[in-house]
């Protein structure tokens, strides 16, 4: 079974279609970054999956249950960190996480509580009201909130926006833990360097669409092609290789690089010529220029 | 369990802040009752053997339930749209009737201390003989019950707090205020009379007053049956609100 699945999801504001036949599958102990420009539907999505909204067509489940016909169950499975900040100014932390559990039918929640307060490090505002919290800290107790009734699968909608980056990292840290503790994780967030080096699998959506669903390292793999930097003795290359430049002058250069091999025939063009090398290095292209190339195709 | 919890937020809110929500509206009534017991009581009997000052505290007790219920479930709903918190109680498997149930019943409970509280301050200046304390109950409770259901309808209605605030001065006021709180209506000229009979706060608060004082204007199984079918017909309402997901989930 799937944590999550989609299928031919559309969803019609009016006129405007925000979501048009997205259909796609997030795997039970999946890491899966959802990415996409401001606008490409990625909330309204996950706010389908939590009832906020609803599909005008096309239906999505989360472990097994429908999101419409069997609500109950299927958002006892999620926990959904939504993208806005919000609280309710009128209680304190562990009262808020209170309610929250006993929204979700559990009493007696408190070791659970006071383990996701340690994690996220939010032990000693326990008791502060919520009002009181920096903008970082309400956005934790967000994520404390997805959490009271551990769900199998976890969603956060840019969670990372607006929190400092030490703060950053000691939450990923715990999502990660998580992670490995079975937990499905899915995210969209604005730091493609987060996706990068979290996440397993990616789906790229943009004006509503699907156009990329991939395990990372293939999405990577097939980026645009790597690029080699050298630095030569000589102010200028060899003809063979001038169609590879990409850029830089000498003794500077950038050159295309289709694969490995290719790298062995341009050093081996250097030797020949007598150039050689005073330093080398291969670059990959990193999510965000594979993301950048997807968006303008 | 998930109901108790939303009931157990939804009153505990308006309780931390009882100051604005409880004391100020009973200071209120008292206010009223000292002004309008004074000026007019010593002129009128409203009924055989009921003075002013009695036959005032029923109509300012009930005006007070009435808007605090309404003011309950209202508020708690717009603020919690407008600051967009309400995701919290959208977000785990509450079903529509939970949602409703707790929201009312919150909006009852507070009706009814503010209510008590208004009677137990005006007691100083009469003593209703309470004759028929069932039907004294049961008007308090179906009368907060109803504008617990109609602020529902307002706060998901209402997108800002004007919104809201129009609902309250165009719709709440004006049939509390023509409902007899501060007369009989048999002293009214008779268009305002046959107007109020169409009115169904007027219902509430002389079913109260039969619950008071064993008199009214009108039969108290009437009043029971207007209130009540009021009652129902604006549950049902709300319930397909909720149900339907109107304004809450798009
Ligand atoms: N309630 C709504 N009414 C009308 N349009 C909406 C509503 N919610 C979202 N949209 C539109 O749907 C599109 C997708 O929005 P959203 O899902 O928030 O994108 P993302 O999260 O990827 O930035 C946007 O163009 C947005 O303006
Ligand atoms: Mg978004």
């Amino acid at each position: 079974m799937s944590a999550i699945v989609f299928d031919r999801i559309c969803k019609q504001f009016g006129s405007f279609s925000a979501l048009d036949e997205v259909s796609f599958r997030v795997e039970q102990g999946d890491f899966f970054a959802l990415l996409g420009p401001n606008g490409a539907g990625k909330t309204t999505l996950i706010s389908i999956l939590g009832g906020l909204a609803r599909a005008t067509s096309g239906t999505a489940t989360v472990m097994g249950y429908d999101v419409v016909q069997d609500y109950r169950a299927a958002r006892s499975a999620i926990g959904i960190v939504p993208q806005e900040l919000v609280f309710d100014p009128f209680f304190t932390v562990r009262e808020t996480l209170r309610f929250q559990s006993g929204y979700f039918g559990i009493r007696h929640n408190d070791d659970w509580i006071d383990e996701i307060l340690l994690n996220i490090g939010l032990a000693e505002k326990a008791d502060t009201n919520m009002r009181k919290l920096s903008g970082g800290m309400k956005r934790r107790v967000m994520v404390a909130q997805a959490l009271v009734h551990r769900p199998p699968v976890i969603v956060l909608d840019e969670p990372t926006a607006g929190v400092d980056v030490e703060l950053r990292q000691s939450l990923w840290a715990f999502i990660r833990r998580l992670n490995e503790a079975g937990h499905t994780i899915v995210l969209t967030t604005h730091y493609l360097e987060e996706a990068e080096t979290l996440c397993n699998r990616i789906a790229m959506l943009k004006q509503g669409r699907l156009i990329a669903l991939e395990d990372k390292d293939t999405l990577m793999g097939h980026g645009s092609a790597r690029s080699l930097r050298i630095v030569t003795t000589a102010q200028a290359l060899p003809d063979s290789l001038m169609p590879l430049v990409t850029g830089g002058s000498g003794p500077e250069f950038e050159l295309k690089l289709a694969d490995c091999c290719a790298l062995e025939d341009i050093l081996g063009e250097l030797r020949r010529a007598g150039i050689g090398l005073k330093d080398i290095e291969v670059t990959k292209p990193d999510l965000e220029e594979i993301f950048v190339d997807m968006m303008h195709r | 369990m998930r109901f108790y919890t939303l009931l157990q937020k939804e009153i505990l809110r308006f309780w931390r802040v009882a100051f604005q929500t409880v004391a100020a509206p009973v200071l209120t009534a008292l206010l009223y009752q000292l002004i309008f017991s004074h000026s007019i009581g010593q002129h009128v009997e409203p009924y055989p053997g009921v003075s002013y000052a009695a036959f005032l505290i029923p109509g300012l007790a009930m005006m007070s339930m009435l808007q605090n219920s309404f003011a309950n479930a209202s508020s708690s709903l717009i603020q919690a749209k407008v600051t967009g918190s309400i995701v919290f109680i959208l977000l785990p498997p509450l079903s529509y009737l939970e949602f409703f149930l707790a929201h009312l019943l919150a909006s009852i409970v507070r009706g009814l201390v503010v209510g008590i509280g208004v009677i137990a301050v005006t007691l100083f200046f009469a003593m209703p003989p309470f004759s028929h304390p069932v039907w004294l109950l049961l008007f308090m409770v179906l009368g907060c019950g109803v504008m617990g259901a109609l602020g529902i309808i307002g706060g998901i209605w209402a997108e800002k707090f004007d919104q809201l605030a129009g609902f309250q001065n165009f719709i709440i006021m004006p049939l509390t205020f023509l409902s007899g709180v501060f007369y009989s209506i048999h002293s009214l000229p008779p268009f305002w009379q046959a107007l109020s009979h169409w009115n169904p706060v007027f219902y509430m608060i002389d079913g109260f007053r039969y619950g008071c004082f064993g008199v009214s204007d009108a039969s108290p199984w009437q009043s029971l049956a207007v209130v009540g079918v009021t009652f129902a017909l604006l549950a049902g309402i709300t319930l397909q609100m909720l149900r339907s997901g109107y304004k809450l989930r798009h």
